[in-house]
């Protein structure tokens, strides 16, 4: 795995706003099929480096550069395009559709670029690729409900299906269990990694609860006022004396 | 899944309504000449409200559409129907793929107003311009077909009916298609729609640009069906307004909708000039806050509420 060239590299990679720095000194190579935990505690810079990486902020200064094509400067629709998906910290889903709705239309554009748009949507092909999607993503008995009524838990795998129908190669996930209740936790990144494994995709996720982080990811970075302070296995990293301190805070 | 009948329906019912205006009074036709007519406008900011956008300035459009068709016919004495249409749909079509640069930046009320001021611009230059016509207008000869010159307005009916039948059939089919199932998504969520893969800017760019064809063919065909333009009834801020209250009254349900609401519309509007001649801001609004309130689907949504209750 460490002779493959990374699918992921970022280098220097700076974010201010103003007096406020958001990202510093942020250099990363991620390998294909690595599930990476990104780790921080509030305001560390985990969604400001996961909007960099998807092009929805322009780093200050900086590479990004995925499989050797650069990506600063690129914007979200071209991100996309490229082979990176994401999914959002606040579940980003049409909230007045339902959930089947919002898989076609996901699966939709994904597969319809340019003069395909102009055709039929619900195609025979896209629609068994939906239910395929629902089956997978546990969202079957969601099916026909609106958005609207559904629990916090069910939008973020939604929102995370959504993600995945472009097929992308490189999948970022902003906090895929907050807001998810304890006991729902494991059962849920269960379903969403086991269906990520299926498709090879290289996972990078934000996430808070190191029990989680434990038991998917191969690998760490820890988030500390915009620098990453760790970036090795979850084993040492949970052992780590600065870890322990400024992400953790079981040492005062 | 509920089977989709509407372009059946469509087809249907233009045929039977093009078989029952050759026996219809003059006045009968007359009203479906004038609603099918501005229907089409409606059915352009239909697929901009499903979107989220309402435009308080498609005037602009209409009466670009209205006074090619006037230019048309009085500097370069074109007097073929389809000549005349498609002059209009064109010019507006173009105006609103050109401003469409501008409006795919903004959204809600600012959308709204810079219509309502582009509107203004252009309202104001045909008032000053004693060469298009100033605030009198012109009168416009009635349209050959095919070469021939009709003695009635039934011909020009027939023409409009198939326009209008042709038009509610592509768009029904394009609000099937992936792009023109792009109303919802963006008006519920743009980022995501980012996120997916698709410009926002340009579908609400390629939406904008069909209202405006559709607004200019309007113009065009009601230009013809009035036999005359003038800036108040064409091209004034409240022209706009009419539209926007035709396609609320209408409802944004089917592309059947717009054809409804608009003949209501007119029928509104004759009997209420015929019967109470100063009451007619009262019953416009009367009737948007009974739909506003009771029928926030428009009248569509007692029709398919009516179409489910039978079936
Ligand atoms: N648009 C912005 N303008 C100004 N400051 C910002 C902006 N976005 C982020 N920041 C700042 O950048 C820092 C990093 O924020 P970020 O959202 O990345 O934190 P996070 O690690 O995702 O935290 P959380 O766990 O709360 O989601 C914070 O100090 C935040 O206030
Ligand atoms: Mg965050």
């Amino acid at each position: 795995m460490t002779e493959s060239k990374p699918i992921l590299e970022v280098r220097d990679l700076l974010k201010t706003f103003g007096a406020v720095v958001a990202a510093k000194d942020i250099n990363v190579d991620v390998r294909k099929g690595e599930i990476v935990g990104i780790i921080g505690a509030n305001g560390a810079g985990k969604t400001c480096f996961v909007n960099m990486v998807t092009g929805y902020l322009k780093p200050t200064s900086g590479s990004i550069a995925f499989d050797g094509v650069q990506l600063v400067g690129k914007g979200p629709r071209e991100v996309t395009h490229a082979g990176i998906s994401r999914s959002f910290q606040v579940s980003q889903v049409f909230h007045t559709m339902t959930v089947a709705e919002n898989l076609m239309i996901a699966l939709a554009i994904a597969k319809n670029r340019g003069f395909a748009a102009l055709r039929e949507m619900d195609s025979p092909d896209l629609l068994t690729r939906r239910d395929d999607v629902l089956t997978r993503y546990h969202l079957d008995s969601y099916k026909d409900m609106t958005v609207n009524v559904l629990s916090q838990g069910v939008r973020k795998l939604l929102d995370i299906a959504m993600a995945v129908v472009s097929e992308p190669r490189i999948l970022l996930l902003d906090e895929p269990t907050s807001g998810i209740s304890v006991e729902e936790k494991f059962g849920f990144m269960d379903v969403v990694i086991e269906a990520l494994r299926e498709d090879e995709v290289t996972v990078l996720f934000v996430e808070h609860d190191m029990e989680i982080v434990e038991r998917y990811v191969s690998r760490v970075l820890a988030f500390y006022q915009g620098e990453i302070i760790a970036d090795m296995s979850p084993k040492k990293a949970l052992a780590d004396a600065k870890v322990q301190e400024f992400v953790i805070g079981t040492r005062h | 899944m509920l089977r989709d009948n509407t372009s059946k329906v469509v087809l249907i019912g233009g045929i039977l309504i093009i078989l029952f205006g050759a026996v219809a009074p003059n006045w009968i036709v007359n009203q479906l000449m004038f609603g099918f007519s501005r229907a089409l406008a409606i059915l352009g900011l239909l697929v901009l409200w499903r979107t989220g956008l309402v435009s308080f300035g498609h005037a602009f459009y209409f009466g670009l559409g209205a006074y090619t068709v006037a230019i048309l016919d009085i500097q370069l004495g074109v007097t073929d129907v389809f000549v005349r249409l498609l002059g209009g749909a064109c010019l507006a079509g173009l105006a609103g793929f050109l401003v469409g640069f501008i409006m795919r930046n903004y959204r809600d009320i600012f959308f709204a107003m810079l219509n309502t001021a582009i509107s203004m611009v252009l309202y104001g230059i045909i008032v000053k311009t004693e060469s298009l016509g100033s605030t009198d207008g012109f009168a416009i000869s009635l349209p050959t077909i095919f070469g021939v010159a009709p003695e009635t307005k039934y011909p020009l009916f027939v023409v409009i009916t198939t326009v209008a039948i042709v038009s509610a059939l592509l768009i029904n089919f394009y609000l099937k298609t992936t792009i023109g199932r792009l109303t919802t998504p963006i008006r519920d969520n743009e980022i995501r729609v980012e996120y997916l893969g698709f410009s926002v800017a340009h579908a609400i760019h390629l939406k904008y640009t069909m209202s405006a064809i559709l607004a200019g063919g309007a113009g065009a065909l009601m230009a013809m069906s009035l036999g005359q333009v003038d800036p108040d009834s064409m091209i004034n801020w409240t022209v706009s307004g009419e539209l926007v209250f035709i396609t609320i009254l209408s409802g944004p349900g089917n592309v059947i909708a717009p054809f409804i609401g608009s003949l209501v519309f007119e029928v509104l509007r004759t009997y209420a000039f015929e019967l109470a001649p100063h009451l007619w801001q009262l019953i416009v609004g009367g009737t948007f806050l009974t739909i506003i309130f009771f029928l926030p689907g428009g009248i569509w949504s007692l029709i398919s509420k009516l179409g489910r209750s039978t079936s």
